[in-house]
């Protein structure tokens, strides 16, 4: 402390900082992996995409496909169901958002099934709007899986798809 | 505190070892010269019983690792071979679980000991938010436990609890990804839930010591909840008179625990636990163990994902703000007629949400719990700050001398 009397920082002032931030850097490199290491691993990611044949599906069914260790509802809609999806007031929605932007083609609605307030799965054809119906604390999703009553913040997500033929889709 | 304590080393081996480390004269000023206060009633061997659940779920949980596989396709099987193949795993696998229960039932019986006597005023603030860390470390471990065997209950517990995370704005998807080790509960999940469950109780047993410590430099409450004054007449040493106290208090206990593990096993179970994780099946109801429902109550009783959220986590954290928040010079809830009709009110109500809890959430039980979470909090928030204020309190004794001696037991 013999220096705390001089205005100026001196050398030792410089390599007395430059050494606590050289220490910071390093503790903080040490500790990246440490964290890193607990996010999705090679593996999980290599499985990030799921192939499926819809052309088995009629009308009115919902099948359920794993992508990503979660359930996917592909959902061969009926006339009525696109039509009740299409006609709604978007005002009246929680998570305001058309139908049209939830689908690529109308008679199919894919979307990731998990419930988006606590993760459960919801079932279908349930529920007032006909669509899904979750068990754990009654939130209900309309036939384009948008959220129409209960605690859910969100309509049901909608994975990156595409249609590879008419009958076959790839998810992620 | 310093009070009975003579400790002076007989043998040769201990005044050589004491001039080393003075470990035995530690473990004597603190486990036989200690001083305990005279009028200590049966609630104050929750203490010992909670030390004594903490080292019995160590010792099983140690051993039931010997045989049990954090895999995702070779869990479930695991803990069925555990209660088939391996010698006494039935009990002790028993003895685990419901251990936990009994844990938490002696957890929270000595948390309203403490709100009750109002162990947590000054100078015990900070022996008080140990506690709760220790709580809160507890229920951690508790819900990572309850992970492992994969059953139904487990997996879905897994997934609706890490899913709380995604209620944090923007980077919830991201931190609960990191959880998860995935994009669901998985193997990664289990295996570093099976890593964390046997780190936790050793992080708890280290906080119980801080926990003592604290308690040993401030020394114990007491019914009146007035301080000792004079040590020689008010308190006597730990041992002999406190360690029997306690070791009925935990006899007791023990029968309890042994009834529960020998007679009904799987009764605060669920029995969707004994079907294999499915991740494309939700059960029908999920419901958390029963030392989790209250929580749970008040975190579906809130209609918005975030706010449930906060609430549930507030619901915890408030009780370590009990120091600042209950304002009354009085500590304890003997001498405050009006204190003493709100907290069994507030028991009611903490009963009541764990009731809830299990119910679905609709109809009249969502009133309700909207009722009770609005009645916990305001305890914490209103009753409690002007309690302090407006309360016309009976007169303490003078000391606990004097208490002993006009025969005004706290319990009267």
């Amino acid at each position: 402390m013999s220096n705390a009397t001089k205005a100026e920082p001196n050398r030792r002032d410089i390599l007395f900082i430059a050494t606590g931030a050289g220490a910071a850097v390093a503790a903080g490199a040490a500790v990246w992996p440490l964290i890193a290491q607990m996010n999705p691993d090679a593996s999980t990611l290599a499985l990030a995409s799921t192939e499926l044949d819809i052309s088995a599906i009629p009308e009115g069914q919902i099948v359920t496909v794993k992508w990503r260790g979660k359930p996917v509802f592909v959902r061969h809609r009926t006339k009525k169901e696109i039509e009740a999806a299409q006609n709604v007031s978007l005002a009246s929605l929680p998570d305001p958002q058309p139908d049209s932007a939830r689908v690529q083609k109308p008679e199919w609605l894919v979307v990731v099934g998990v419930c988006t307030h606590l993760g459960c799965i919801p079932t279908g054809h349930e529920g007032e709007f006909d669509g899904w119906f979750c068990p754990c604390h009654g939130s209900t999703y309309d036939t384009s899986g948008r959220i129409r009553s209960g605690p859910a913040p969100t309509n049901l997500e909608v994975p990156q798809y595409s249609f590879l033929t008419d009958a076959k889709i790839k998810i992620g | 505190m310093s009070g009975h304590s003579t400790y002076t080393p007989k043998s040769g081996f201990a005044r050589w070892l004491e001039r080393r480390l003075p470990i035995l004269g530690f473990l004597h000023e603190s486990f036989v010269a200690y001083p305990v206060p005279k009028n200590l009633n049966y609630l104050w061997t929750f203490g010992a019983i909670l030390s004594v659940m903490l080292i019995a779920q160590i010792l099983t949980g140690v051993v039931l690792t010997m045989h049990y596989t954090p895999e995702t396709t070779l869990a479930f099987d695991s803990i069925e071979h555990i209660m088939r193949d391996v010698n006494w795993g039935w009990a002790l696998r028993y003895a685990h679980a419901n251990g936990a229960s009994m844990f938490f039932l002696a957890v929270y019986i000595h948390i309203f000991r403490g709100m009750y006597y109002g162990s947590y005023k000054e100078p015990r603030e900070v022996l008080w938010i140990l506690g709760v860390v220790i709580f809160m470390l507890m229920m951690a471990t508790g819900f990572l436990g309850y992970v492992l065997p994969w059953g139904q209950m487990s997996f879905w517990a897994a997934t609706v609890i890490t899913n709380l995370f995604t209620a944090i704005p923007v980077v919830g998807n991201s931190i609960t990804t990191w959880l998860l080790g995935g994009y669901s509960v998985d193997n990664a999940t289990l295996n570093r839930f099976f890593a964390l469950h046997y780190l936790l109780p050793f992080v708890i047993l280290a906080v119980v010591g801080l926990h003592v410590w604290a308690l040993h430099v401030t020394g114990q409450n007491n019914p009146t909840g007035v301080e000792v004054k004079e040590m020689k007449k008010e308190t006597l040493p730990f041992t002999p008179y406190a360690t029997l106290k306690d070791s009925v208090g935990v006899a007791v206990f023990l029968l309890l625990y042994a009834w529960l593990t020998f007679f009904v096993p799987n009764y605060t179970g669920h029995p969707d636990n004994y079907i294999e994780a499915n991740p494309l099946v939700t059960p029908p109801h999920i419901v958390p163990e029963w030392y989790f429902l209250p929580f749970y109550a008040i975190l579906r009783a809130i209609p918005s994902k975030l706010v449930g959220v906060i609430a549930l986590f507030a619901s915890i954290l408030i009780v370590a703000a009990l120091p600042w928040l209950d304002t009354s010079k009085v500590r304890s809830g003997v001498f405050r007629p009006l204190f003493k009709k709100f907290f069994w009110a507030f028991v009611a109500v903490s009963v009541g949400l764990g009731y809830l809890g299990a119910q679905p959430a609709e109809g009249v039980y969502l009133f309700a719990a909207r009722v009770l979470t609005a009645c916990y909090f305001l305890y914490f928030l209103v009753v409690l700050p002007l309690l302090g204020k407006y309360e016309k309190t009976l007169p303490e004794p003078k000391s606990i001398a004097a208490a002993l001696q006009s025969g005004e037991s706290a319990h009267a």
